[in-house]
C-alpha cells in the first residue's frame, strides 16, 4: 500500500492562536482513518488543510503523491494559481457538517454540477452515473427535490453522492453526523460504512465512537493542536495509553 | 362521582353558551373613514371633470408620432442605462470584495463619488466634457472630437449608467454577502475556481436578494430618464414639452406623459413579480405567499 495522504509537520495559526502544532500523519490508500478529539482540538482544521480550504503556515501536505499548494522546481517552491489549486482539489471529495448542498439546484442538479461544469463532461453521460449514485444512497426518488425539502439525513446522503460524482481518490468527512437529529445518524453512517467496504480511502472527523470502532482501520486522537495517540480502534478506544485520551473517551461515553 | 357525571351532562350550566346568537363587532370607525375618503375622491374627480382640461387633446396627442418616438427613446435609454449599470455594478461589487487593495479602493472611490454627487450635475458634466477635453481617444491609435462623441444619448447613457452602477454595486455586494459561506466552500471542494463559483453558485442564489431592489431601480430608471430632457435627449417628457411650447396645452401633454409612464411602470411591476417568483422557487413553499405585484415606488 502506498500513502494517499502525507502530512508532514504542519503548522496552522489563526491570528496568534496556534491551531495545529507540528502535526504529521500518513493515510494509506484504501485506509479508513477516524480522527477524534474534543472541540477546538484542531481535527477539522487538519482535514481542511488536506484539501486547501485552509492555508498551512508551515510544513507540507501531499495528496496522491502530489505536493499540495506548491510546485517544486529545483530548490524552490512556487505557489500555485487559483486554477491549479482547484484542479488539485479534484483528488479529494469533502462532506461537511452542515451539508452545504447548493440551495438553488435540485438534487440531480447538485450531483451533476461538478462533473458537467468543472470536469466538462457531457450531461447525457453524467446523468446515468448520478442516478446510480442516488440509488446507492437510497434517494433515487428525490432527484427533482430541492435541498430545503429534504431531511438532514437525506441532505447528507446527497452530499456524499455529490462528492462521489467527481470520482475522488480520497473522501474527507468533517463531522458528517454532528448536525443531524439522533434518529437520522444511522442512515448516514450506513452509507459511509458501505463506502468504506468498497475500498475508498476515507479520513473521518467524528464524535461517533461506535462508527470508529466498527469501521476505522486506525483511530487518531487529537487534543490542543497535536496528535496525542494513534492506533487501531482497539488500542485507542478500548485500551488508551494516554490519560487525555482516557478522559475524553470517558466524557463522550458518559 | 355520580354527582360529577351529572354536572357534565347537565344542559343549563353557565358554560353551555352554544345556543346564544353571536353579534359581529360594529366597525363604525372603518365605515366613517371609508365614507370620508370616498367623498374626497369624488371631489377630486369632480374638480378634474370641471377643470379646464381638454380631454380630446389628451386623446389626440396620446399616440402622436413625437410622443411615441419619445416613449421609445425613454424605453431604449432605460434598457441601455440599466444594462450598463448592471455590468458596472457586478464589476465593482466583485472589485470591492477583492483581496487586491488597489481594485478594492478604486471601487470604494467610484461608489463614493457617484453616490455623492447629484445625478443632474453628473449629466451636465458628461454633456459638457468637451469644455475640458476637446478630443477623446487613445494617443496614436484613434482620436475623435468630444462634441461628436458626446451626443445627448451618450451623455445620458454614461450619466445614468455609471450612477446606477454605483448603487447596483452595493445591492449586488449585499446579495453576495447574503449567501452562506458553506456554499462557497462546497463549490471550492468540487474544484471550482473563484469566477466559476461566482457565476454558477453564488450569484444565482444572491439573485433572490438582488432582484427586488433591482426591480425597484429599473422602475426608478424609467422615470429618471426624464431628467435627460435638460440635455436635449428626446425622451417622452422633452417631446411633450416641445409640443406644449408650440400649442400651449401644458397640462394635457403632461397628462399624456404621465399616463405613458404609469403604463410602462405597471408592465414592469408585473414582470418583476414573475422574476421574483422564478428566483425563489427552490426555497419551496415558504415564499409562495409573497404579495401581488403592487408597484413598489422608488424615487
Amino acid at each position: 500500500m502506498c500513502a494517499m495522504v502525507v502530512v508532514n509537520e504542519i503548522q496552522k495559526y489563526f491570528g496568534t492562536f496556534q491551531a495545529l502544532k507540528d502535526v504529521s500523519l500518513e493515510v494509506a490508500a484504501g485506509e479508513v482513518l477516524c480522527i477524534i478529539g474534543p472541540s477546538g482540538s484542531g481535527k477539522s482544521t487538519l482535514l481542511r488543510c488536506i484539501n486547501q480550504l485552509e492555508r498551512i503556515d508551515g510544513g507540507a501536505v501531499w495528496v496522491a503523491d502530489e505536493l499540495v499548494g506548491y510546485r517544486q522546481e529545483g530548490d524552490r517552491l512556487y505557489e500555485l494559481t487559483d486554477a491549479q489549486i482547484a484542479r488539485q482539489r479534484l483528488a479529494s471529495g469533502m462532506v461537511f457538517q452542515r451539508f452545504n448542498l447548493f440551495a438553488h439546484l435540485t438534487v440531480l442538479g447538485n450531483i451533476i454540477e461538478g462533473p458537467v461544469v468543472v470536469q466538462k463532461r457531457a450531461r447525457k453521460d453524467v446523468i446515468p452515473e448520478a442516478m446510480a449514485l442516488l440509488d446507492r444512497v437510497g434517494l433515487a426518488d428525490k432527484k427533482d427535490s430541492y435541498p430545503a425539502q429534504l431531511s438532514g439525513g437525506q441532505q447528507q446522503r446527497i452530499a456524499i453522492a455529490r462528492a462521489l460524482a467527481m470520482k475522488p481518490k480520497l473522501m474527507l468527512f468533517d463531522e458528517p453526523t454532528s448536525a443531524l437529529d439522533p434518529e437520522l445518524v444511522g442512515e448516514v453512517l450506513e452509507v459511509m460504512q458501505d463506502l468504506a467496504r468498497s475500498g475508498m480511502t476515507m479520513v473521518v472527523v467524528t464524535h461517533e465512537l461506535g462508527f470508529a470502532r466498527e469501521v476505522a482501520h486506525r483511530v487518531v486522537f487529537m487534543d490542543r493542536g497535536s496528535i496525542v495517540e494513534t492506533g487501531t480502534p482497539q488500542q485507542v478506544l478500548t485500551h488508551p495509553r494516554e490519560q487525555r485520551t482516557r478522559d475524553f473517551i470517558a466524557a463522550v461515553l458518559a | 362521582m355520580a354527582e360529577n357525571a351529572s354536572a357534565i351532562t347537565a344542559p343549563a350550566t353557565r358554560y353551555s353558551i352554544a345556543h346564544l346568537k353571536r353579534e359581529p363587532r360594529r366597525n363604525y370607525g372603518r365605515w366613517l373613514a371609508a365614507a370620508l375618503i370616498l367623498l374626497a375622491l369624488a371631489a377630486i374627480v369632480k374638480a378634474f371633470a370641471e377643470g379646464q382640461i381638454a380631454w380630446p387633446v389628451v386623446a389626440q396627442f396620446f399616440t402622436a408620432p413625437a410622443i411615441l418616438a419619445g416613449l421609445s427613446n425613454t424605453i431604449i435609454m432605460t434598457v441601455c442605462a440599466m444594462a450598463f449599470g448592471l455590468v458596472l455594478g457586478v464589476l465593482f461589487a466583485v472589485m470591492i470584495m477583492s483581496p487586491n487593495p488597489v481594485l478594492k479602493y478604486v471601487a470604494v472611490f467610484y461608489i463614493w463619488f457617484f453616490r455623492g454627487t447629484p445625478l443632474l450635475l453628473q449629466l451636465l458634466l458628461w454633456f459638457n466634457l468637451a469644455l475640458i477635453f476637446p478630443t477623446l481617444g487613445i494617443p496614436g491609435v484613434f482620436e475623435m472630437r468630444t462634441v461628436d462623441f458626446m451626443t445627448p444619448f451618450m451623455a445620458t447613457l454614461l450619466g445614468l449608467g455609471i450612477n446606477q452602477g454605483a448603487y447596483t454595486a452595493e445591492v449586488i455586494r449585499g446579495g453576495i454577502l447574503s449567501v452562506d459561506n458553506g456554499q462557497a466552500e462546497a463549490a471550492k471542494v468540487i474544484g471550482m475556481t473563484r469566477l466559476v463559483m461566482l457565476r454558477r453558485i453564488i450569484l444565482p442564489q444572491a439573485m433572490r436578494v438582488i432582484i427586488p431592489p433591482i426591480g425597484n431601480e429599473v422602475i426608478s430608471m424609467v422615470k429618471l430618464t426624464s431628467i435627460a430632457s435638460v440635455i436635449q435627449y428626446e425622451e417622452i417628457l422633452r417631446n411633450s414639452q416641445t409640443i406644449y411650447y408650440a400649442n400651449n396645452r401644458v397640462m394635457e401633454l403632461l397628462i399624456v406623459a404621465a399616463i405613458w409612464y404609469l403604463a410602462v411602470v405597471t408592465v414592469l411591476s408585473v414582470g418583476q413579480h414573475f422574476l421574483e417568483k422564478h428566483f425563489s422557487k427552490s426555497l419551496g413553499a415558504q415564499n409562495a405567499n409573497r404579495p401581488a405585484p403592487v408597484a413598489m415606488e422608488g424615487a
